[in-house]
């Protein structure tokens, strides 16, 4: 196998176990966080119900949690198997938050062990609870350390560069780069928002398929109002990520928008196609580029014909970008409507074509997740490191990466198909008629 | 003391947690399989699920925890041991991963399907020979450097009775390990038949450990006469070492004291792991790169010395706390009380 093999099959592998690790990585961010939010609500309202809910989350996280371990561990060596030269270079300066995210990975494992197994033994629901609160975030903190570490890749800093080697190195300037904030907070935040819309999905389709529950209600009803709230943030710091991209890293930015011509007063491009370099089928709307770069309509976009050739990132990052937008705003529109109509008593929640994309909502934001990281990865092609290495001089020399493909490409069927038979069978097995049911003979009585 | 012997002992103690830990939940897996087959799993199956349950993701970070510090600390392994060991660690990780999912899978979706038991516990036993071949390329003679890329040997690897005894080796002591631990765990929990069987499995697999662990020091006096003298010159580590392990034998073949028993047993495996650490310095791979030439730059080895101080100060209380609940709690270990969501 030649090099530029390796370096394709090593593009492959890892895209692959990424785009697979994600789904089960940002559950795991998220539904701490919602156990946590249920747990305290049936505190707090004083209403087992939630507290069934935390239980019944809980315990479907663990498999989903085991799936997220075993390709994070997957992905982790990955990094130094597939990328031994970049992660030679790179180790030097970001060590630092790799080192720390397995610290927080390490404090959320032992304290999801003990939570997870303690269940009845305090008489004090509280007491639990403050098991949580690690667990929480622990899952927050390894997605905050490993975005920083991606972030690093798209703006890095904190050495300085002489004759090939790396001098001056100030692990926590790295760390703090410019591409930190933006990063770290739409990954945790949209983390958040697919959690409760994957969560609100479930309950949707229990009612839809018979079980007309009240526990299911308030299950939807709690998710579609944390949904809400997380996707109104994630629109937020969306807003502010397009315009770190027009000052840091433009040609992100202008493949992403099919910018071409530096100019101002820009137009945002929205939908359409490329054909032989033309724009066709796109709404075009005027100024709002301006505004999403700079915060003004009259300001000037970077465009392409600023980049060099051999630097310009693929052109398809455009539908990426789309599709990540389209869904994230109708996931907030879709929620908005809800909680209004839920709080106005109108009936249109109760209809079934309006739970079918409740149902929706959580594959979507699922789908989103994937959309906006390929869209960010992609959009930082020809470099694995910006502006200092370029991807090809990074791969592995090994011939085998082919053979390791075919391997991990059967152990996440496995695991996909796995996961998803066992959730389906634990939930079937113990519905939740059937639970409550359980408990109210063993409390004796007060179990609605 | 400097920076780099600094870095490496970190490194070294939490390999050390892992080839215990890991040792403990990969032969409680073999021990549960090969009960299954033989039909007497009813004997072992709770004792090990117990025990296992709570603990088996953090067992797994101990390893992450190492490869993601030795990167960090030396950051030029990356470049030959990633590129070489892409086939045997990837290998690993599909059996750690085939291990740890199934494990959640089980636990929590449906009880024993016989084939899965069997698979567990047979992956249990290679994730520890393809994890040891590491042990085996940093003694040298199997990576060549070919245009500025190291390349690994593999028939040379295969072929090397090295290998095969730090395979038989890493086989062995995982068994010992995990059995001597369980017997510990079982006559706590006050199962009697659990306890018998356990302590016959210690037994069994003393003597192959013992024995592979001597035969290893041979070896090595004609494959790397440099590292041989160096471990002769610690002759003394590697002989209280051995007496420890006669006095963890004496104690199970008396049926007194486990707690003490396995006690001896990390000692043991904790001289002989610190004394073959010694003794391989300065090089992480013979000949080509030492601690020296491959350690990061002094401000990241500050930084993360700092981190990991201040890492175990979070980590160690909460370690206490999860033991305190499960390990040394007389209910849960009992079985009294489950509780699990």
């Amino acid at each position: 196998m030649g090099n530029e093999e390796a370096v394709f099959f090593s593009r492959v592998l890892t895209e692959l176990t990424l785009s697979f690790h994600i789904i089960y990585a940002t559950i795991g961010v998220g539904i701490p966080l919602m156990i946590m939010i249920a747990q305290w609500v049936g505190i707090k309202k004083n209403d087992e119900h939630y507290i069934l809910l935390a239980r019944r989350w809980a315990r479907g996280f663990v498999i989903t949690v085991a799936v997220g371990v075993v390709t994070g561990t997957a992905i982790g060596l990955q990094l130094s198997l597939l990328w031994p030269n970049f992660m030679e270079l790179a180790g030097n300066v970001i060590a630092l938050p790799l080192f720390m995210e397995t610290f927080a990975f390490f404090f959320e494992a032992i304290f999801l062990g003990i939570y997870l197994y303690t269940w009845d033994r305090f008489e004090n629901q509280k007491k639990h609870l403050l098991l949580l609160i690690p667990v929480a975030v622990g899952a927050s903190f390894s997605a905050v350390f490993i975005t920083i570490v991606n972030a690093f890749m798209n703006a890095p800093q904190g050495f300085d560069l002489v004759d090939g080697e790396l001098i001056n190195i100030n692990p926590l300037l790295a760390m703090f780069n410019p591409a930190m904030p933006t990063k770290v907070a739409h990954v945790v935040v949209t983390a958040y928002m697919t959690a409760a819309f994957v969560l609100a999905s479930i309950a949707a389709y229990r009612l839809l398929r018979g079980s007309n529950h009240v526990y299911h209600k308030k299950a939807l009803f709690l998710t579609m109002k944390l949904g809400l709230i997380f996707s109104i943030a994630t629109a937020i710091i969306g807003d502010f990520s397009g315009k770190y991209l027009a000052e840091y890293q433009p040609e992100k930015l202008a493949a992403a928008e099919w910018h071409f011509e530096t100019e101002e007063n820009a137009s945002l491009v929205m939908y359409g196609v490329l054909d032989d370099g033309e724009v066709k089928y796109a709404i075009k709307i005027p100024y709002a580029l301006s505004i999403l770069a700079h915060g003004d309509p009259f300001s000037e976009v970077k465009g392409l014909d600023q980049v060099p050739d051999d630097e310009e990132p693929p052109l398809y990052i455009h539908y990426l970008f789309d599709m990540m937008v389209t869904i994230g705003m109708w996931l907030a529109f879709l929620s908005a409507v809800y909680v209004f109509a839920v709080w106005r008593k109108w009936s249109i929640v109760q209809t079934k074509w309006f739970r079918w994309l409740l149902v929706a909502s959580g594959p979507l934001a699922v789908l989103a997740i994937e959309f906006g990281w390929w869209l960010a990865e992609v959009g930082r092609q020809p470099w694995i490191l910006r502006k200092i290495m370029r991807v090809e001089d990074a791969a592995t020399t090994s011939g085998q990466v082919d053979l390791m493909l075919v391997l991990f490409a059967g152990l996440y069927l496995i695991l996909g198909v796995g996961s998803v038979v066992i959730l389906r069978r634990m939930f079937k097995k113990n519905p939740v008629e059937q639970e409550i049911e359980d408990r109210r003979k063993e409390k004796g009585g007060d179990f609605v | 003391m400097t920076l780099e012997i600094v870095g490496l002992s970190v490194l070294w103690i939490f390999l050390f947690g892992y080839l215990i830990i890991g040792s403990i939940d990969f032969g409680a897996g073999f021990f549960n399989a090969y009960n299954t087959l033989t039909r007497r799993d009813h004997i072992l199956t709770n004792i090990i699920e117990r025990y296992l349950s709570p603990v088996w993701e953090v067992t797994n970070v101990f390893l992450v925890f190492f490869f993601v510090g030795i990167i960090g600390f030396f950051p030029k392994t990356a470049f030959y041991y990633g590129t070489t060991l892409l086939v045997p660690a990837s290998i690993a990780i599909i059996l750690l991963a085939i291990r740890g999912s199934y494990y959640a899978f089980a636990m929590y979706g449906s009880y024993g399907h016989k084939g899965y038991t069997f698979m567990y516990g047979l992956s249990g036993l290679f994730i520890p020979a393809s994890l040891s071949i590491v042990l085996t390329i940093s003694e040298g003679g199997f990576i060549s450097m070919v245009n500025d890329h190291p390349v690994l040997d593999y028939w040379k690897l295969f072929t090397s009775p090295l290998t095969w005894s730090i395979v038989v080796l890493s086989i062995a002591a995982l068994l010992y390990i995990s059995a001597v631990f369980l017997t510990w765990y079982a006559n706590k929990a006050g199962d009697q038949s659990a306890t018998e069987l356990l302590r016959k499995y210690s037994l069994i697999w003393a003597l192959p450990t013992i024995i592979t662990a001597g035969g290893i020091i041979f070896e090595l006096r004609g494959h790397n006469p440099e590292h041989y003298a160096r471990i002769l010159d610690l002759w003394w580590v590697f002989g209280i070492s051995f007496l420890m392990f006669v006095g963890t034998v004496w104690l199970i073949l008396k049926r007194k004291n486990y707690g003490l028993a396995f006690g001896l047993l990390t000692g043991q495996f904790a001289l002989a792991f610190f004394g073959y650490g010694i003794s391989h310095y300065p090089y992480l791979l013979y000949p080509y790169l030492t601690i020296y030439d491959s350690f990061t730059n002094e401000a990241m080895a500050i930084a993360l010395i700092v981190a990991f101080i201040a890492g175990l100060g979070l980590l160690l209380p909460s370690l206490y706390l999860l033991l305190r609940l499960f390990l040394f709690n007389k209910d849960y270990v009992r079985g009294n009380k489950d509780n699990h969501a």
